[in-house]
C-alpha cells in the first residue's frame, strides 16, 4: 500500500490548485451537513427536553373497563346492544408489586406511583377545578424535578401540606402559608396548607396541579391505598415505545409512551428529520459528484503517467488503489476542514445567534461525518479509478 | 560478462503475428510471422520505415501488447497464455523501457523516478536499493542531481534518468524506442554509450529501435523490418559515409 499512497499523495500535491478547489467544495458540503444536523438535533433535543421535562416517558394505567358479555350458547344467536362503560377512577391492582417489578426492568431509570384525580380548590367564594396529584415525593422527583421549579416556599407535601402551581395561586390569591380547601366531591373535604408554589412553565400544569401526599389524595379521592397511575422514565427516550409495549405485556396494564401521547409532536419531529436528511443526502451527492469529476479529469490528465507506471510493472490493482486513495484523502481532508468550519458555524450561532436554545455538537457527529465523507470519497473514486486501471498501457504511453 | 552466461537466451519469437481489429472488417495484420532470437550479449538495432511495425513489435516484446498468434518466450517462459498480473510482474522485473520522450513522472525526484520500478514491486525502498539508485545515477553522470525534479533537468539529463530507471531492476532485456531521437548529438552519443556499457557490464540484452543509420551502424546486429516481415538480420554494416 506504501507505493499507492506515495503516488496518490504526490499526484494530489502536484495538482495543488485542483486539489484545493475540490477540498474547499467538499469542506463547504460537510460544513453544511454538520451545521444543519447539529442545528436540527439541538432544536429537537430542546423541544423534547421541554416536553418531557413535565411528563413521564411512560404512563402505566389500569386497563380500561369493558362490558363482559356472556358467551352465546351453541346454536343460538345473540344480538347485543352495548354502551361503552364510563371509566371511573380505579386503582392499579397490586400496584406495589407492579412498582417493584418495573424497578427491575432494564432501561427503566425511575418508577413513581401516583394517585391522580379531579377535585375543586376553594378559597372564599372562588372555585377552581384542579388535578390532585398524590405522590411519593422521593420517587416523583426523579421523574419531574419539581424541586427545581419552586418559586416560593419549599417542596413539602407532608401531612396537611400541599404544593400548588403559580397560576392557581394567582387565581385564588394564595401565598405560601395560606390555607386552601380541597373538595374531592361527595363531601370529602380537607383544608391544606400551601407549603410551596411551583412554576413548570406549562400553563396547563401551573393552573391545575396540586401536589399532595399519597395518603391525603387517597382519602380525598376515596380510593384508600390506591395508585391510579405509575410514571416511568427510561434511559433512552426513543426506547420508550418498546419498553412501554413490554410493560403492557408483562403486567396486562395499559402502558402509553410519550410518543403516543405526543403523536403530533413526534410527527413534526420526524418530518423535520426527514427533510434534514434529504438536504444532507443531496449535498453529499453533489460532493460525491464533485470528487468523481475531479478524479475523472485527473485520470485523463495523467494518462501518460499511468502508461509509464504500467510499463514499469504497476499492476491494475495498484493503479486502481492509487485513485481510490485520492478519493479517500479528498473525503477525509475535506471533512476535517468542513467539520472545523461547521463547528465554527455552530459556535457562532451559539454566541451571536438569537440564543433561543443552545446547540451542542457531539464528537460522534464529527467522527461520523469524517468516516462517511471518506467512504463517499472512495465510492466516488471507484469509476475514475476503474478507468485508470483498465487503461491500455500502449495507448496510454502514446497519449500526449 | 560476470555471473551470466553470455549466450543465455533472453527472447525468442516463434511465428509471431499481430493483427488489429480482429474479427472486424477492418482487420489488418501488422506483423506476419516473425522469428527472432536474442541472447544476453546481444546489442541489436531494429530498423525499418514508418509503418513497418517496429513499435508494434516493441510493444509486443515488452508485454504491453499481446500477439495474435505465435509464441513469445521471455527467459524461456512462454508468455502468450499468461494473465495480466503475471505479464505485469514479468514486465516489471525482466524488462526495462526507455522511451523516446523520457517519460519521467514529474511529481517525483530523479532518484525516486529511478527507484519507481522497485517501489512498485516491493514498496518502500530499502537502504540497499537507495544505494543502488544513487549508484546508477552516478553511473549515468548525474551525481548530485538526485533530488532534482524532472523539470529542473535538461532533456539529455532526463533521458539519462530514464536509462537509470530502466536498469534499476537489473533487467535481462532493455527495450529502447528512439531513445536518442529527441536529443542533440552530444547527449545522444552519451546515452548510446550508456547502453553499450550496461550491455557489457550487466549482461543485459539491448533492443534499440531507431531511424538513425549512424546509430544502427554502431550496434552489433541490425534487424530490418519491412512491412511486418524481417527482411534482414545480420551483423551491422558500417554507416555510409
Amino acid at each position: 500500500m506504501w507505493v499507492e499512497w506515495t503516488i496518490a499523495t504526490r499526484f494530489l500535491r502536484e495538482g495543488r490548485a485542483q486539489s484545493t478547489l475540490i477540498l474547499v467544495g467538499i469542506a463547504v458540503g460537510v460544513a453544511v451537513i454538520v451545521f444543519l444536523t447539529a442545528l436540527i438535533n439541538g432544536l429537537q433535543g430542546n423541544i423534547i427536553d421541554r416536553t418531557l421535562g413535565t411528563q413521564a416517558h411512560i404512563k402505566v394505567q389500569p386497563a380500561e373497563e369493558t362490558n363482559r358479555i356472556l358467551a352465546p350458547a351453541d346454536g343460538t344467536v345473540h344480538l347485543v346492544l352495548e354502551n361503552r362503560r364510563a371509566q371511573r377512577l380505579r386503582s392499579i391492582n397490586n400496584w406495589q408489586q407492579v412498582r417493584d417489578v418495573l424497578d427491575t426492568l432494564p432501561r427503566v431509570t425511575a418508577v413513581s406511583p401516583v394517585i391522580s384525580g379531579p377535585a375543586f380548590a376553594r378559597r372564599g367564594e372562588a372555585l377552581e377545578s384542579v388535578a390532585l396529584v398524590g405522590i411519593d415525593a422521593a420517587r416523583y422527583q426523579r421523574i419531574i424535578p419539581v424541586q427545581d421549579d419552586i418559586v416560593e416556599g419549599v417542596f413539602r407535601i407532608g401531612a396537611g401540606d400541599a404544593v400548588v402551581g403559580r397560576q392557581l395561586a394567582l387565581e385564588l390569591g394564595m401565598r405560601v402559608g395560606d390555607k386552601v380547601r380541597i373538595d374531592g366531591g361527595q363531601g370529602r373535604e380537607s383544608v391544606l396548607n400551601v407549603a410551596g408554589i411551583f412554576e413548570l412553565g406549562v400553563r396547563e400544569l401551573d393552573a391545575r396541579y396540586v401536589y399532595l401526599d399519597m395518603k391525603q389524595a387517597q382519602s380525598l379521592l376515596d380510593l384508600p391505598g390506591a395508585a391510579t397511575l405509575i410514571d416511568v422514565t427510561v434511559d433512552d427516550i426513543f426506547a420508550a415505545q418498546p419498553v412501554a409495549a413490554r410493560i403492557a405485556r408483562l403486567t396486562g396494564l395499559k402502558a402509553e409512551s410519550w410518543m403516543e401521547t405526543n403523536a403530533q409532536l413526534m410527527n413534526a419531529l420526524r418530518s423535520q428529520s426527514l427533510s434534514t436528511q434529504m438536504i444532507s443526502l443531496f449535498v453529499a451527492l453533489s460532493v460525491a459528484l464533485g470528487i468523481a469529476s475531479v478524479l475523472s479529469v485527473s485520470v485523463v490528465q495523467r494518462t501518460r503517467e499511468i502508461g509509464i507506471l504500467r510499463a514499469m510493472g504497476t499492476t491494475r490493482r495498484q493503479m486502481l488503489r492509487v485513485f481510490l486513495v485520492q478519493g479517500a484523502l479528498f473525503g477525509l481532508a475535506g471533512s476535517v476542514l468542513g467539520g472545523v468550519a461547521g463547528y465554527g458555524l455552530v459556535a457562532a450561532f451559539n454566541t451571536f445567534g438569537p440564543r433561543l436554545f443552545y446547540i451542542p455538537v457531539e464528537p460522534a457527529l464529527l467522527v461520523g461525518a469524517a468516516v462517511l465523507a471518506t467512504l463517499t470519497g472512495v465510492v466516488s473514486a471507484a469509476l475514475p479509478a476503474r478507468r485508470a486501471a483498465r487503461m491500455d498501457p500502449v495507448e496510454a504511453i502514446r497519449h500526449v | 560478462m560476470s555471473e551470466h552466461d553470455a549466450r543465455q537466451e533472453v527472447l525468442r519469437l516463434q511465428g509471431l503475428r499481430k493483427s488489429y481489429n480482429v474479427g472486424r472488417p477492418t482487420e489488418t495484420e501488422v506483423l506476419h510471422g516473425l522469428d527472432l532470437r536474442l541472447q544476453r550479449s546481444d546489442f541489436v538495432a531494429l530498423v525499418g520505415a514508418s509503418g513497418s511495425g517496429k513499435s508494434t513489435l516493441l510493444n509486443v516484446i515488452g508485454l504491453l501488447d499481446r500477439p495474435t498468434a505465435g509464441e513469445l518466450y521471455l527467459l524461456g517462459e512462454a508468455t502468450r497464455g499468461m494473465d495480466d498480473a503475471r505479464r505485469t510482474a514479468l514486465r516489471g522485473t525482466a524488462i526495462g523501457f526507455v522511451f523516446q520522450f523520457h517519460h519521467l513522472i514529474q511529481a517525483f525526484t530523479a532518484l525516486e523516478n529511478v527507484l519507481m520500478p522497485l517501489m512498485v514491486a516491493s514498496g518502500k525502498p530499502t537502504s540497499e536499493q537507495l544505494d543502488r539508485g544513487r549508484q546508477l545515477l552516478a553511473q549515468v553522470g548525474l551525481d548530485g542531481l538526485e533530488q532534482r525534479r524532472p523539470d529542473q533537468l535538461s532533456g539529455g539529463q532526463q533521458q539519462r534518468v530514464a536509462v537509470a530507471r530502466a536498469l534499476v531492476t537489473r533487467p535481462s532485456l532493455l527495450l529502447a524506442d528512439e531513445p536518442t531521437g529527441n536529443l542533440d548529438s552530444t547527449s545522444a552519443a552519451e546515452v548510446f554509450e550508456l547502453f553499450r556499457r550496461f550491455n557489457r557490464e550487466f549482461g543485459c540484452a539491448v533492443l534499440l529501435v531507431t531511424h538513425d543509420a549512424r546509430l544502427s551502424a554502431q550496434c552489433d546486429r541490425t534487424v530490418t523490418l519491412v512491412d511486418g516481415r524481417i527482411e534482414s538480420d545480420s551483423a551491422s554494416q558500417p554507416a555510409p559515409a
